[in-house]
């Protein structure tokens, strides 16, 4: 488990943001829930939960059947309770807005649901025995081919899924944070899926190697996310530098268990506050997050910064680094005061250089598209450095190639990946000439 | 400023707050704190020979995640000796003698027995008698409780007893378990009973365990049917009373002690408003202890005071008249749903409801446009199939949410009525979660005001069929 003996005190140190609900409370809440018909809250998830549906379940005590109208609609509904940005999704919808109160707690909802079917012992539900003769690889193993895998596993398609990393789940297994998912739940679920046959390869499949797989297998899903973060483009160097994901992936794996004293995490996305606040978490005495534009412009979701305030972050608005120099362990990392045009264009303000001490510096300025690996898969067009689809189907311009998740919307949530997926399964179950269901939620 | 001080068939309290006879009156130190606690009076546990209870002895239903919306028991009368009960009532009587002591009696049915229970009732110092012909469960086996209260003979025949031997006022307590509960009140009267006090405990089975199949309240696997009260019971127990309190066969009504799910003063004004002199409280005495008196005393005197009544008698029964049979109902008074806009937040219930549980008026069609044709089809809830796309929303990437207008939600999801076939039926605004939202507004058919009763006497195609000799 990755939960190793080098970090006893990782869920110590990262307890439960949202704590789960009990019976008791998570009744009381299903009951809280009014049962809106054509509810606006499926329409604003992207996997199309039936939500009053599974809230009730939960209300009358038929957690299973609350589990499987979940899973149903999303197979990482476990993964997805957790780290939804329920604020921006189904709770942002829930009517009990409009009427001045707090919207029903679907994330927690859905979290006891799942958990509790989970915890009894509970699998996905197989929905047909039927074997197919075709095969299809899907490139990662994050949670767009694992919701596509899931999908095709349940029309009868041999699955294999190939991720160059030793453990399974992608980004839920190493890129969230630890205190809304934890890699062992994210695991659990990729368990799930194996369990309805899916194999699992850890290999990096490299653009050459598409040929023999274009061979072996009927299609091929890519599912591949985006390459490496973005480096630090400023003057001079130094070693104490570390991205976000690295850093997230180093603290969730037990290689890293003590934050450095002073860290300064560069811009203001919703990794730049997992990692700053895991800084926090992991005992650094100041966390600071540089943006170069304004806190208006700020890429994280509101609810994100917040968070990181309780957490004691603090931000510089209108910062940029420029320059970076290490002297006897200590970094000094020069910075500039930035402003906006009318346009919005930026510009440094002369005479504002200033320099901050310290001791790790993690840049979380985005992720590049996997260009080269994606630029020579044959017939596949890129838009922007994305994948382009189909977004009904899924497919790609090559026909037996079909792609979802980070590599094609540039960088959105679990969900949203786990929507592609499961839309691209569909496609491509169509494509091989197998009987579907169109309907997704 | 509201005189609560009550004089009810000759028995005198400070207010009309009753504790009924049941666990909350079981012995004199409860009866003591509770007139500590404001109660106007209390029925004593039900006196007679000394029984065993079993355990366990109460069950109860929770709703939507609520504790006790009704409560069951098994229980039997008092437990203690005879001589215990009424050497405590002596000792409550000479502590509060303005407080109301009500003795309830259950024994055997035989003359002697009630003569001699009723005396000494009465030595002991209670302020009046309530005969227990309501029990539904186990003194019902042996002959008493409910097994007297369902046969309006036995039940005139024991209140003549007692009124034989009695010198305080007798109040005879209804069963509910009966088809219809005038006929044993009748029987009081013609007894000479002073008062009636209604309802007492409804038959039922609260619920089963679904693991071990065993039936509550459990008693070592086995249950039986128990008397049912608590918030649920009190519409049945309004109508009983009501129905009772309007019936004038055999002489004008007694006066009506009113029982059933009375928990707030708010309960206690409707059972008044149906004539009631007092009302009595058990269950919610039973789950919140004594103290909610306080607020049934000040709530009511709040009320009174900004209805500009002096007295509960300035009121009672003042709704009594407002309930009829329902062939004397205005035929031609018409109301029909209104929902408003502004207040709507688009959880479309009242359209599901009017579709598939009343009478397919409200439309989600006000971005759509009526949908038209002889038998318009319903619209089923939206498919969501894979060509809809929702995204998460990231505000780098996506435009700005639309606006909704001055609404709270998208006019798409506020639903219309159409009045002409809105058939006024309530409905909808009883389903609707916000306030004020859907009203029932009226509209003037412009027909003078014309009831069945009167329909049919003018109009003989409407009248029912009339039984044909053959």
């Amino acid at each position: 488990m990755l939960n190793s003996p080098r970090t006893p005190n990782l869920a110590a140190m990262f307890p439960d943001l949202h704590p789960p609900f009990d019976v008791r409370q998570a009744t009381l809440e299903a009951h809280r829930c009014l049962n809106c018909f054509d509810a606006p809250c499926t329409g604003a998830c992207p996997t199309h939960i039936d939500v009053p549906r599974f809230i009730k379940k939960i209300g009358s005590g038929n957690v299973t059947g609350s589990a499987h109208a979940i899973l149903e609609a999303n197979v990482l509904g476990a993964s997805c309770s957790r780290v939804c940005p329920v604020e921006v999704l189904c709770e942002g919808a829930c009517v009990m807005h409009g009427r001045g109160e707090k919207a029903i707690e679907i994330g927690r909802l859905q979290r006891f649901a799942m958990e509790t079917y989970y915890d009894a012992g509970g699998m996905i539900p197989l929905r047909s025995r039927r074997e197919r003769p075709e095969r299809i690889a899907c490139i990662g193993a994050g949670p767009a081919s694992l919701a596509c895998a899931a999908e095709l596993r349940q029309h009868g398609f041999g699955v294999t899924i190939f991720d160059k990393r030793p453990l399974p789940g992608g980004l839920n297994t190493y890129g969230v944070a630890e205190y809304k998912l934890r890699s062992g739940d994210s695991l659990r679920e990729v368990e799930m899926v194996r369990s309805l046959g899916v194999q699992f390869v850890e290999r990096e499949i490299e653009a050459a190697a598409m040929d023999r797989l274009e061979e072996e297998f009927d299609a091929v899903f890519l599912g591949v996310g985006l390459g490496e973060m973005n480096r630090l483009q400023v003057e001079g160097s130094a070693t104490a530098v570390v991205d976000a994901l690295e850093f997230i992936a180093s603290y969730k794996t037990g290689v890293l268990t003590r934050s450095p004293a002073r860290v300064v995490v560069i811009g203001a996305g919703n990794t730049a506050i997992d990692a700053a606040c895991a800084a926090k978490r992991l005992g650094a005495e100041s966390s600071r997050i540089l943006y170069r534009r304004r806190q208006e412009q700020m890429p994280a979701f509101a609810f994100e910064y917040d968070h990181a305030l309780r957490e004691g972050v603090t931000f510089l608005w209108e910062t940029a680094p420029i320059g970076l120099r290490e002297a006897n362990g200590v970094l000094e990392l020069e910075c500039v005061q930035m402003a906006a045009g009318e346009d919005g264009t930026l510009r440094q303000l002369p005479d504002s250089q200033f320099s901050i001490l310290c001791d790790l510096v993690i840049p979380a300025i985005g992720q590049s598209p996997l260009l080269a690996m994606l630029e020579q898969v044959r017939g596949v067009t890129l838009d922007r450095g994305r994948v382009w689809i189909n977004r009904a189907t899924g497919q790609t311009s090559n026909p037996r190639y079909f792609a979802g998740g980070d590599c094609v919307n540039g960088g959105r949530e679990v969900v949203d990946a786990v929507a592609d997926g499961k839309r691209a399964a569909l496609g491509i179950a169509a494509m091989l000439g197998a009987e579907t269901e169109t309907r997704i939620g | 400023m509201a005189d609560l001080k009550t004089n009810f068939a000759g028995i005198e309290c400070p207010n009309p707050f009753w504790l009924a006879s049941a666990p909350p009156t079981n012995c004199g130190e409860q009866v003591m704190r509770a007139f500590d606690a404001g109660w106007g009076g209390a029925v004593w546990k039900t006196i007679g020979e000394p029984i065993v209870n079993v355990t366990s002895r109460y069950s109860s239903v929770d709703w939507a995640g609520q504790r006790m919306m009704g409560l069951n028991n098994i229980e039997l009368i008092s437990d203690r000796p005879i001589d215990v009960n009424l050497r405590e009532i002596a000792e409550v009587k000479k502590r509060y003698p303005g407080h109301a002591v009500i003795a309830s009696l259950m024994v055997e049915s035989k003359r002697e027995a009630w003569h001699e229970i009723v005396k000494r009732a009465e030595g002991a110092g209670a302020d009046g008698l309530e005969l227990n012909f309501g029990c539904p469960h186990g003194m019902s086996e042996r002959g008493m409780g409910s097994a007297v209260g369902q046969v309006p003979e036995y039940a005139q025949m024991i209140t003549e007893w007692a009124k034989e031997a009695a010198q305080t006022p007798v109040l005879v307590k209804l069963t509910p378990n009966i088809t219809d509960i005038r006929t044993v009140a009748r029987a009081a009267k013609r007894a000479g009973a002073d008062g009636l006090s209604a309802i007492n405990t409804i038959n039922s089975i609260t619920g089963i365990d679904l693991d071990t199949f065993e039936p509550r309240p459990n008693v070592d696997g086995k249950s039986s049917h128990g008397g049912y009260c608590g918030p649920a019971v009190k519409p049945i127990a309004l109508n009983m009373v009501q129905q009772v309190n309007s019936d004038f066969q055999d002489g004008p009504p007694l006066p009506m002690s009113g029982i059933g799910g009375v928990g707030t003063w708010r309960d206690a004004v409707e059972f008044m408003l149906l004539g009631c002199g007092t009302v009595q409280v058990c269950t919610a005495a039973m789950h919140f202890g004594y103290r909610i008196v306080e607020d049934m005393i000040d709530g009511l005197s709040n009320w009174m005071d900004a209805k500009s009544f002096l007295s509960v008698e300035q009121f009672r029964g003042r709704s009594l008249p407002r309930i009829t049979e329902w062939k004397h109902l205005n035929l031609n008074y018409k109301i029909v749903a209104h929902i408003d806009e502004a207040l709507c937040i688009g959880c479309e219930l009242c359209h599901i409801a009017c579709w598939d549980g009343a009478h397919q008026c409200i439309h989600v069609d006000r971005v759509s446009g009526p949908v038209d044709g002889h038998v318009e089809v319903h619209a089923k809830p939206h498919t969501y199939g894979s060509d809809t796309i929702t995204v998460t929303r990231i505000p780098k990437l996506d435009p700005p949410k639309q606006h909704i207008g001055p609404y709270k939600t998208s006019l798409e999801r506020i639903p219309r009525v159409d009045e002409t076939e809105c058939v006024g039926c309530n409905l909808c605004s009883l389903i609707c979660p916000v306030d004020q939202c859907i009203t029932m507004v009226e509209r003037d058919t412009g027909l003078a005001p014309e009831t069945w009763s009167k329909r049919t006497e003018s109009n003989a195609e409407c009248a029912p069929p009339q039984k044909v000799a053959t």
